[in-house]
């Protein structure tokens, strides 16, 4: 396993999908807008450089400089992502400015105990590609019957922000040929026969890399 | 009539599904498997996760002048998503299966094979495809090799192969060098969701000529 809190993290409901009214109705905790206001603080505190509170602010208050911040750093690595993805530079930029507002219009939905800010992008940046870029549809798993715990926790969703880092950490150190095998892989503009032509490496050897790099990971995520 | 699933989803299908970079005949093979299957979710959860860091190590590009100012107009221009409250299903087909379907089991528009064997070819993209199998109890699957990977996932029922038994929620990722001989569990019909990126070479029952019209 990469994540762990990700498993643990699995029956929890992404924000808003039960309205804060309803939490604050279910729950023992005050859910009341002062307190929504501090957990912006302490998601500042503990996961610096996550962008969960940014998230949380464009969410809560429309902010818009909260949104700026997001853009300048991940606009262009999902252009990036998308060109590398097979997109033409235009087709990329205007891509990618769909996916930054999708960002906006979907912030009430993101839930920091089930993934980290970079990994929901992706997670927008990949669907908007599949049915922009190659024109195809997207099934997706049906959610699972959350259960009564609906409330984002905060320690949780700490601890999975924390081995985000970590997890993004751990690709940085893998050794260049792993990594970069890693990333052809994301970006889909190779199958693994294709990368085997190109790098002239027999296809068994590239599974067995990426193998590899993935047992890394997982070791460095122990 | 749940046994716990036994046959999971390779690393390598989990990965190009959360990359997004399977075929769509696939994609639905893995949705499906996953929408019944705790574990493989968990493991998608941390390939989307690997997304999310791959994406983070991505070297800037530099985007138009006014690139802020357009998405935000974009926005101005678009409603807050609602939150969806989409049931889970309570039929055969998992939620993902029924939207191509257009409806659980009953809505399946089969076409017959033979020997009581049925099928329906699902609507997808044309890299590969993907269609409902419907085998009768103790009947076998025609006797079959692959030219690529085929995708098979128990939906009702069980059958038995050479790699064991195969029951709801199970998956069995077959290549090229296989040749097996599924046989539907004597309990109940079969019902499968099978996938695959290349036509199947049947070694009986049905003519080589006939494929290519059917496309299986």
């Amino acid at each position: 396993m990469l994540t762990s809190a990700s498993t643990r993290n699995q029956k929890r409901a992404p924000l808003g999908k039960v309205s804060y009214d309803v939490v604050s109705v279910l729950t023992t905790k005050s859910d009341s807008p002062a307190r929504k206001a501090t957990d912006v603080n302490v998601q500042d505190r503990a996961a610096k450089g996550a962008w969960v509170a940014e998230l949380a602010a464009i969410r809560d208050r429309q902010d818009k400089a909260a949104f700026a911040a997001l853009f300048e750093h991940f606009a262009p690595r999902v252009k990036a992502f998308l060109m590398k993805s097979g997109a033409n530079a235009a087709l990329a930029e205007e891509t990618t400015q769909e996916v930054m507002a999708t960002l906006w219009t979907k912030a009430h939905m993101f839930d920091p105990g089930r993934a980290s800010v970079a990994t929901w992008i992706f997670t927008i940046a990949r669907n908007r590609s599949i049915d922009a870029i190659r024109k195809q549809r997207r099934p997706e798993p049906e959610d699972l019957a959350w259960g009564p715990e609906a409330e984002p926790d905060q320690e949780e969703s700490m601890a999975l922000q924390q081995e985000s880092k970590k997890l993004a950490q751990a690709l940085s150190e893998l050794p260049e040929k792993q990594r970069t095998l890693i990333e052809r892989a994301y970006y889909g503009d190779l199958s693994h026969s294709e990368i085997a032509a190109e790098t002239g490496l027999p296809l068994g050897t590239i599974k067995s890399r990426i193998r590899l790099a993935l047992d890394r990971l997982r070791h460095a995520m122990k | 009539m749940s046994e716990p699933i036994k046959h999971h989803l390779t690393d390598q299908l989990l990965m190009s599904y959360a990359a997004g970079t399977l075929p769509e005949a696939f994609s639905l093979v893995v949705a499906t498997h996953v929408s019944l299957c705790d574990e493989c979710r968990a493991r998608l959860a941390e390939f989307e996760a690997l997304g999310g860091a791959v994406l983070e190590d991505e070297a800037a590009v530099e985007l138009s002048s006014g690139a802020l100012d357009a998405t935000l107009k974009l926005i101005s221009q678009k409603a807050k998503d609602p939150i969806k409250t989409e049931k889970v299903s309570r039929g055969i087909f998992p939620k993902p299966l029924q939207d191509y379907v257009g409806g659980d089991v009953e809505a399946v528009r089969w076409k017959r094979l033979g020997n009581g064997v049925k099928q329906a070819i699902l609507p997808t993209s044309r890299d590969a495809s993907v269609r409902l199998l419907y085998i009768p109890a103790g009947s076998e699957m025609p006797d079959h090799g692959h030219n690529g990977t085929e995708l098979t996932m128990v939906l009702q029922g069980a059958y038995l192969d050479e790699d064991g038994r195969f029951a709801r929620g199970d998956v069995e990722v077959a290549n090229e060098e296989m040749e097996h001989t599924p046989v539907a569990d004597i309990g109940e019909d079969c019902i499968c969701l099978a996938a695959t990126d290349a036509p199947l070479k049947f070694n009986s029952l049905i003519p080589r000529v006939a494929q290519k019209f059917l496309r299986i």
